[in-house]
């Protein structure tokens, strides 16, 4: 069996544990898989190239995600045009201000010379720059939160399409790869995994406590979406027909096709990402990633500069993390910051891109169809062994209740040790490198 | 007077909580940097290692105190404690047998050890949620006091309060001794040193005849006491949760890191200098000020320079200065 007939299987077996769950459960759910399967395998693709091309450990997945989620607020919510009235200037004055004072530190950083004097200026500088910058930022939040808390109480966004978004989204997880980057590259690689767990936190706990900008944990809700409603679509007396035409009860039929329509939009974006990357893998820039994965020593010898390419593909990973969230966000229409968890969101593309085979982006795509399927099912099978093995205890015991509840935790359970048999018995994953 | 109850008012809100965190982050830390010295890797399960020792130890707790069990004052988790750790050790004993020796052998590069640890993390993570569930917990008895505030205020006629929970003098007190214990085994038995040794130089530790599976054995064993020790005063001091002993890992290795990791002094030193920035830095200090400054100076707001929510950006940030002026923690730790 050659690898690419084995490959097909291996992507046709998942095919087929889908429709198996189309039959069994309902169109929609099966549906449902396949789109955030599709939106974990962009991520665990923009993983892969982390981990896979270049040998860096993100576990800040969770961070990059969510700021693709506020990437879509940003762009697609209408403005709030009282609430920048209120307090717009002084949030935006007092975040240049905040900016100044670190651009401000850096300067006296870099042009003093070392000795007191100077740790003495850098000090006087941040702390003086962090009163002034309170003193105007904070009366201008409070003005903004106050503005019809109910349904508004923050800044809101631009207004434009929802699709504008996943690039913008793209792009704000870079910037702040870029800065992760910028100083823990270079040192112990264990330290840039540790930097990266802290930076997820840290956005998490922004989104979730600043609410002019995202609303906190009151949630964002009503996304604009690129798709119509399906509630529009019951209306439409053409689809109607259309559906009976097809033998399907209306309101399931416009479900399926929202669901199918952003399912195409997430397989466009899926393919022009893996197509990417496809080519920036057989690139000389792939083959020159992976030469300093493999001997950082000698890569440099040949006067390849470690660091900055490390930097490279650490902003494009996260970049490509950041759109998957900007369209994971499109397609709930709400960003909650409250149901970010890093166990989901960057513990369990680790996996899919271990299970995959790291190195290899058509092993990311699998690994994120495959774990996505098992993270959805597990807890039904879980349930249902859990049934089985307690079918023959008392109806009031509480060895059997508790059972059956905690079948929901079989999941972690699951993923840690799928993680680590592959990793045992299978290390270079199901698609390994070429 | 008023400069009195400033000082009250700042050890009741600072200074005790504080070295209570500390402690509780250094115990952390030393169980991380241990780690880190002798397997060279950075153990992600460290903190489910915390909840998995501590819910065993609440699991006895409630059973000690559903038969009536109880150490009168002190709280009967000090009592169920020893079970905890002994059930930790078997699980890591276990672990270490099932995961990590197979990568040991290979001479697996540290960061497949970070990976496979992560892996080991979701599967105690699992098994703590599927044992205990993923709410809060009470197991807390005993005095809830050495002193209260009220009794503060009624002894020292002061107009503020100053009030120690028996679960922070606990915590301080089991630290210290913890720390003593463990820096007199590593400096003064043979184990210990054979111990220091390995970090120090494996090859040459290994030329002497010392057996590299007895010192990973030994730290294991030393790792599960304290990572109990540590998850229980962590969960008597606050509450028992499974999903904060996970939040807790970035504080820790922040503290290993700013002292240096592979370094158990550098690991207490950072556990408290981590803890008190938290503490400081999130403390609203208008009170505070209120009574130093002149009256018409007192300030209106809060004086709090960040928000509690955003604690994890403070050990997240002494981290990044750390790293950037200083990438082996302030005591010499490993190489870079």
């Amino acid at each position: 069996m050659t690898d690419t007939v084995r490959n097909i299987a291996l992507f046709g077996v998942v095919a087929v544990l889908i429709t198996i769950t189309g039959f069994m459960q309902s169109w929609n759910s099966a549906l449902l898989i396949i789109n955030l399967g599709l939106i974990s395998s962009i991520m665990a693709i923009g993983v892969n190239l982390q981990w896979g091309f270049a040998g860096l450990f993100n576990v800040g997945i969770m961070g990059f995600v969510a700021l693709g989620g506020l990437g879509a607020v940003l762009v697609s919510m209408p403005p709030t045009t009282e609430a920048w009235a209120a307090g717009g200037f002084g949030i935006v004055t007092g975040l240049l201000l905040g900016a100044a004072t670190v651009v401000g530190a850096i300067m006296v950083m870099k042009r003093m010379k070392p000795g007191r004097t100077r740790v003495i200026t850098m000090l006087v500088v941040l702390i003086g720059g962090f009163f002034i910058f309170r003193a105007v930022f904070d009366p201008a939040v409070e003005s903004v939160e106050k503005v019809n808390p109910a349904i508004t109480g923050y800044l809101g966004g631009l207004g434009l399409n929802v699709l504008i978004a996943w690039p913008v989204g793209g792009l704000l997880a870079a910037g702040v790869a870029w800065l992760i980057g910028k100083t823990a590259l270079g040192l112990r690689s264990d330290y840039l995994a540790i930097a990266t767990l802290g930076i997820a936190e840290i956005i998490i706990a922004i989104l979730k406590n600043e609410d002019w900008l995202s609303r906190g944990v009151k949630n964002v809700v009503g996304i604009p979406r690129p798709l119509p409603y399906e509630i529009d679509l019951q209306k439409d007396a053409s689809f109607v027909e259309t559906a009976a035409g097809l033998g399907l009860d209306p309101v399931i039929a416009s479900t399926l096709y929202v669901k199918i329509g952003y399912g195409a939009l997430f397989v466009a974006v899926l393919l022009l990402v893996l197509l990417l990357a496809q080519l920036a893998l057989k690139s000389p820039w792939g083959r020159m990633m992976r030469a300093i994965r493999d001997n950082e020593i000698a890569a440099e010898a040949m006067g390849k500069d470690v660091t900055r390419r490390h930097l490279q593909v650490f902003v494009i990973g996260s970049a490509i993390c950041g759109v998957a969230g900007a369209m994971m966000t499109t397609l709930d229409g709400q960003l909650t910051p409250g149901t970010y968890q890093p166990l989901r969101f960057t513990f369990l593309i680790w996996v899919m891109v271990i299970v995959g085979g790291s190195g290899n982006n058509f092993g990311a795509v699998l690994g994120g169809m495959l774990i996505w399927f098992l993270w959805v099912q597990v807890e039904p099978i879980g349930l249902f062994v859990m049934q089985v093995i307690t079918s023959g205890m008392a109806d009031d015991s509480g060895l059997k209740e508790h059972l059956i509840e905690s079948a929901a935790h079989m999941r972690l359970l699951t993923m840690g040790v799928v993680l680590l048999m592959v990793l045992r018995f299978s290390p270079r994953g199901l698609i390994p490198e070429k | 007077m008023d400069f009195l109850n400033a000082i009250v008012a700042l050890s009741n809100y600072v200074i005790v909580p504080g070295m209570a965190y500390g402690s509780q982050l250094a115990l952390g830390a030393l169980g991380v940097t241990l780690i880190y010295g002798i397997l060279r890797f950075s153990n992600f399960a460290h903190g489910d290692t915390m909840a998995f020792g501590a819910m065993v130890t609440v699991l006895v707790t409630w059973w000690m105190q559903s038969v009536g069990i109880s150490l009168g004052p002190l709280p009967t988790a000090l009592l169920a404690l020893p079970f905890g750790i002994l059930a930790t050790m078997a699980l890591l004993l276990f672990t270490d047998r099932m995961v990590y020796r197979f990568y040991r052998e290979q001479k697996a590069k540290p960061v497949i050890l970070v990976i496979v640890s992560m892996g080991v993390m979701f599967i105690m993570n699992g098994l703590v949620r599927f044992i205990i569930g993923p709410n809060d917990q009470k197991f807390l008895d005993g005095e809830r006091f050495i002193i209260s505030a009220r009794e503060f205020k009624a002894l020292t006629g002061l107009k503020e309060g100053l009030a120690i929970k028996t679960t922070q003098g606990l915590t301080l007190v089991t630290a210290v001794v913890v720390v003593i214990l463990l820096f007199w085994f590593l400096n003064r038995t043979r184990t210990g040193k054979s111990m220091r040794a390995y970090s120090d130089n494996e090859d040459l530790a290994l030329l002497s005849g010392i057996n590299p599976e007895r010192v990973v054995m030994y730290t294991w064993l030393i790792v599960a006491g304290l990572a109990t020790i540590a998850g229980t005063l962590y969960g008597l001091d606050k509450t028992f949760k499974p999903f904060t002993y996970f939040q807790l890992l970035l504080p820790i290795f922040a503290s290993a890191i700013v002292g240096g990791l592979g370094n158990p002094l550098g690991a207490i030193a950072g556990g408290f200098i981590i803890a008190f920035s938290e503490v400081t830095v999130t403390y609203a200090w208008k009170k505070v000020a209120g009574y130093l400054l002149p009256e018409n100076l007192a300030p209106d707001s809060l004086v709090q320079l960040l928000s509690t929510d955003y604690k994890f950006a403070v050990s997240f940030v002494i981290l990044l200065i750390v790293l950037l002026f200083k990438p082996t923690g302030l005591f010499k730790g490993k190489a870079v």
